[in-house]
C-alpha cells in the first residue's frame, strides 16, 4: 500500500510548484510505536495553507494519534513533523502554533466562557484591552456573545462545541485540529455544524485537520481526504478522487457503498483490464495501479453506476442477464439486488419519475432482467 | 389521603433519623452542654465543679500565656497543613496517574497504618528519632555528624509526628479529587500556550480544589488539638492548646478552666475553617 500512496498525494503538490514546497503541516515517514504495535505506519502527508483536510478512518486507524502528534501530546518514534515549514522535534505543545478542538470539548468547568475563551490570550500575554475585544470577536464568530458569562455547565452540548472552537479560533492559530469535534452531537446538530464548519474555514482563512470516522462527513467538508487504516495512509485525495478512483480495495469498501466482483486478469490494455469471473462472465473496467495480466483483482463498481434493462444485447461489454432477487422502494431511489449466477449484486435505480402505481417499477423478485455498466464506471483493483 | 401518605414519609424520615439523631444528641450535644455549662462554674478544692456561676474561666483564658498557646497550636497546625498538602499532593497524583489495577493496591498501602494503634506508631517515631537511635546511629556511622542530634522536644519533631499522623487523611480526598480529573483538561492548557506550571495552577489546583480544601480541613482541626504527639514528640517541652486541655481535666484539676478552654478552641477552629471555605469558594464555584 505503501508504494499506491505515494504517487497520488505527490502528484498535486509538485503541479503547484510556486508552492511546492511551502505546506501548512508535512508529515514525512511517521512513525508512532506503543510498545510492539504501530498506531502510526509510515505516515507521509502534505497538507496545504488554508486547506480543509480530513483524517477519515475507523476507530483505531490512527488518525487521533496522528492529530495528536502535530499537536505535540505524543512524540513520533521516528520520522518528521513539520508546521509552517518549521521542524517541530521536541517542541512541547504551548510553543506549536496549532490548537486543538478536544473531541471532549475540555472546557475548564471553573472558567466562564469569555474566561475560557481569553485563556490562550492570557497565557500569550497579550494585553487586557485587546484580549477583551478578541474574545468578544471570537464569541461573535460564533454567535454565542450574550453567552459570555455563562459556566460550560449551564451550555447545550452544540453551545459548548462553539465555545471550544472560538477558544482555540482566537489565538489565531497556523493550523486548527479538530479530532470528531461533531461527535457527541445528534443528527440534525451535527448537520448544521458541518456547513457553520465550512464556513467558518473559509472566512477565519486557517488550515483545519479534521479527524473524523464518519465518511459523508469528510466528503461533505474536506478539500482533500486521508483514508487511513491500521496506521497507514491508503490514500490521499479529493473526495471526488477518494469516491470515483479509490486506489485499493479498502478504500472502495469503506467510502460509499460498492459491488465487488473476483477474478482474474486476463488482459490489460490502454486504460482498461479485462477481468474473468470464475464462473466464465468477463468484465471491463478502468485499470488501476498493480493490476497486471495473469493476477488475481477485483471489479469495484459502485450501486448507482450500473442499469437494469427489459432487453439488450449480449454482446455489449458488461452486459448479463441475470435474476431479479429482491427490490427495496427507499424514496430517492429504489435498490434492487440481483443474482449473476452466484454472485450477488446490489443495484441502485435513481426513481426519476412520480408515480403512485407499483407495476412501474417494472422488475420483480424472480423475474429476469438484463444488467449493464459502462466499463469507464467499474475499477479493477489489484489484490 | 394526600395527608394520610405525607404523614407516613414524615414517619419514615423521622424513623431513618432516629438512630443518628439519637447519638449525636446523647454523646454530643448533651456532653457539650454539660462543658458548656462547667465552663461558668468554679472549683472547690478536689477540683470538682462548683456555683457560683462567673466568666472568670473565660478571662483567664485571655491570658497572654495562653492567647500564645493559641496561635503557638494555630501556626504549627498550619504549617502541618502546609507540609501534608506539599507531601500528599504528588503521592494521591501518583496513584491516580496509576494502571487502574495498581491504584487500590496503593490506596491500601497509604491505609495499612490504621491498621495499628495510633500511640504505637508515634512511640516508634519517638524511638527512631531518639538520641541513641537509629537514625542517629546511622548518620553517625556514615559520619555524617560527630554527635547525636537531638531531634525530639523541638517543635519540629511534634510537626513531623502531626504530618506523618495526618497523611492519609490528606492523600485520601486528593486522591478522589484528581482520580476524577480528566487529563484532556491539562492538555487544552497547554494546548492553549500554558506551560506545565501555568497548567497546573490555572486549570489543575483549582480543578482538584474540593479535594485540597477537604483534606485540609480534616488535617487542620485535629492538628490544633493534638494532644498525643505533643506529648511524646514534644517530650513535655511543647506545650500546645491540646495539651493544656488535658492538663486541666488531669492533673491541674480545674474541670471549669478546661472546659471553657475546649470550647474556646472550637469557636476559634469553626472560625478558621469557615473563613478557609470562604476563601476556597471562589475556586469551587464552577465545579
Amino acid at each position: 500500500m505503501d508504494g499506491a500512496s505515494t504517487p497520488l498525494h505527490a502528484k498535486p503538490d509538485v503541479e503547484d510548484s510556486a508552492l511546492a514546497n511551502d505546506f501548512a503541516v508535512e508529515l514525512r515517514d511517521v512513525v508512532k510505536l506503543y510498545g510492539e504495535v504501530a498506531a502510526v505506519d509510515h505516515v507521509t502527508m502534505f497538507i496545504r495553507h488554508n486547506e480543509f483536510f480530513s483524517l477519515l478512518g475507523p476507530s483505531g486507524c490512527g488518525k487521533t494519534t496522528s492529530l495528536r502528534m502535530i499537536a505535540g501530546f505524543e512524540r513520533p518514534t521516528s520520522g518528521v513533523i513539520a508546521i509552517d515549514n518549521k521542524l517541530m522535534g521536541a517542541t512541547p505543545p504551548f510553543r506549536r502554533d496549532v490548537n486543538t478542538v478536544f473531541q471532549s470539548y475540555a472546557l475548564f468547568p471553573h472558567m466562564t466562557v469569555e474566561q475560557n475563551v481569553a485563556f490562550g490570550l492570557q497565557m500569550k500575554g497579550i494585553n487586557k484591552d485587546e484580549t477583551k475585544r478578541r474574545t468578544q470577536e471570537a464569541l461573535e464568530l460564533v454567535r454565542l456573545p450574550q453567552l459570555a458569562g455563562r459556566y460550560p455547565k449551564q451550555m447545550s452540548g452544540g453551545q459548548q462545541q462553539r465555545v471550544a472552537l472560538a477558544r482555540a479560533l482566537v489565538n489565531r492559530p497556523k493550523v486548527l485540529l479538530l479530532d470528531e469535534p461533531l461527535g457527541a452531537l445528534d443528527l440534525k446538530l451535527r448537520k448544521e455544524m458541518q456547513i457553520e464548519l465550512k464556513t467558518l474555514q473559509h472566512q477565519v482563512g486557517i488550515t483545519f485537520i479534521y479527524v473524523t470516522h464518519d465518511q459523508e462527513e469528510a466528503l461533505t467538508m474536506s478539500d482533500r481526504i486521508a483514508i487511513m487504516s491500521r496506521g497507514k495512509a491508503l490514500q490521499i485525495g479529493s473526495p471526488l478522487e477518494i469516491y470515483e478512483r479509490p486506489n485499493c480495495r479498502f478504500v472502495a469498501d469503506f467510502i460509499g457503498e460498492t459491488n465487488f466482483l473476483d477474478g482474474k486478469v486476463i488482459e490489460v490494455r490502454g486504460d482498461f483490464a479485462t477481468l474473468e469471473l470464475p464462473s466464465g462472465q468477463t468484465f471491463v473496467g478502468r485499470v488501476s495501479e498493480g493490476v497486471r495480466a495473469g493476477a488475481h483483482a477485483t471489479l469495484s463498481v459502485r450501486p448507482e453506476k450500473m442499469q437494469l434493462l427489459e432487453n439488450a444485447s449480449s454482446t455489449a461489454a458488461n452486459t448479463y442477464q441475470v435474476t431479479v432477487f429482491s427490490i427495496a422502494y427507499v424514496g430517492s431511489d429504489t435498490r434492487v439486488i440481483i443474482n449473476l449466477g452466484a454472485q450477488r449484486i446490489d443495484v441502485w435505480e435513481q426513481n426519476s419519475s412520480s408515480t403512485l402505481n407499483p407495476d412501474d417499477y417494472f422488475f420483480k423478485p424472480g423475474e429476469n432482467a438484463w444488467l449493464t455498466f459502462k466499463p469507464e464506471n467499474a475499477l479493477v483493483l489489484a489484490g | 389521603m394526600m395527608n394520610a401518605i405525607r404523614e407516613r414519609k414524615r414517619l419514615q424520615i423521622f424513623g431513618l433519623m432516629f438512630p443518628g439523631a439519637f447519638w449525636l444528641v446523647v454523646f454530643f450535644a448533651l456532653p457539650l452542654l454539660v462543658i458548656f455549662v462547667i465552663s461558668f462554674m468554679a472549683r472547690d478544692e478536689l477540683g470538682s465543679p462548683v456555683p457560683p456561676f462567673s466568666l472568670d474561666n473565660y478571662q483567664q483564658a485571655f491570658d497572654s500565656l495562653y492567647l500564645n498557646l493559641f496561635l503557638f497550636s494555630l501556626w504549627i497546625s498550619l504549617l502541618t497543613t502546609v507540609v501534608t498538602l506539599l507531601i500528599s499532593f504528588p503521592v494521591a497524583l501518583y496513584i491516580a496517574r496509576s494502571p487502574k489495577r495498581w491504584r487500590n493496591i496503593l490506596i491500601f498501602l497509604v491505609m495499612i497504618p490504621f491498621w495499628t494503634n495510633f500511640l504505637v506508631r508515634t512511640y516508634a517515631l519517638q524511638f527512631l528519632m531518639r538520641a541513641n537511635g537509629p537514625i542517629n546511629t546511622l548518620l553517625q556511622g556514615l559520619g555524617v555528624i560527630q554527635e547525636p542530634i537531638s531531634m525530639l522536644s523541638t517543635p519540629v519533631a511534634v510537626l513531623i509526628g502531626l504530618v506523618y499522623g495526618e497523611l492519609p487523611f490528606m492523600i485520601l480526598p486528593l486522591y478522589a479529587s484528581l482520580e476524577k480529573f480528566d487529563w484532556a483538561m491539562f492538555e487544552a492548557a497547554q494546548d492553549l500556550g500554558a506551560d506545565m506550571r501555568r497548567a497546573f495552577l490555572r486549570v489543575m489546583l483549582p480543578m482538584t480544589m474540593p479535594g485540597v480544601l477537604a483534606g485540609s480541613i480534616l488535617v487542620f482541626v485535629p492538628s490544633v488539638g493534638s494532644y498525643i504527639t505533643v506529648e511524646l514528640m514534644g517530650g513535655g517541652k511543647i506545650n500546645m492548646i491540646g495539651r493544656v486541655i488535658a492538663s486541666q481535666f488531669g492533673v491541674a484539676s480545674n474541670w471549669p478552666f478546661g472546659s471553657a478552654i475546649s470550647l474556646l478552641l472550637m469557636v476559634v477552629v469553626t472560625i478558621a475553617a469557615l473563613v478557609y471555605f470562604r476563601v476556597g469558594r471562589g475556586e469551587r464555584m464552577a465545579l
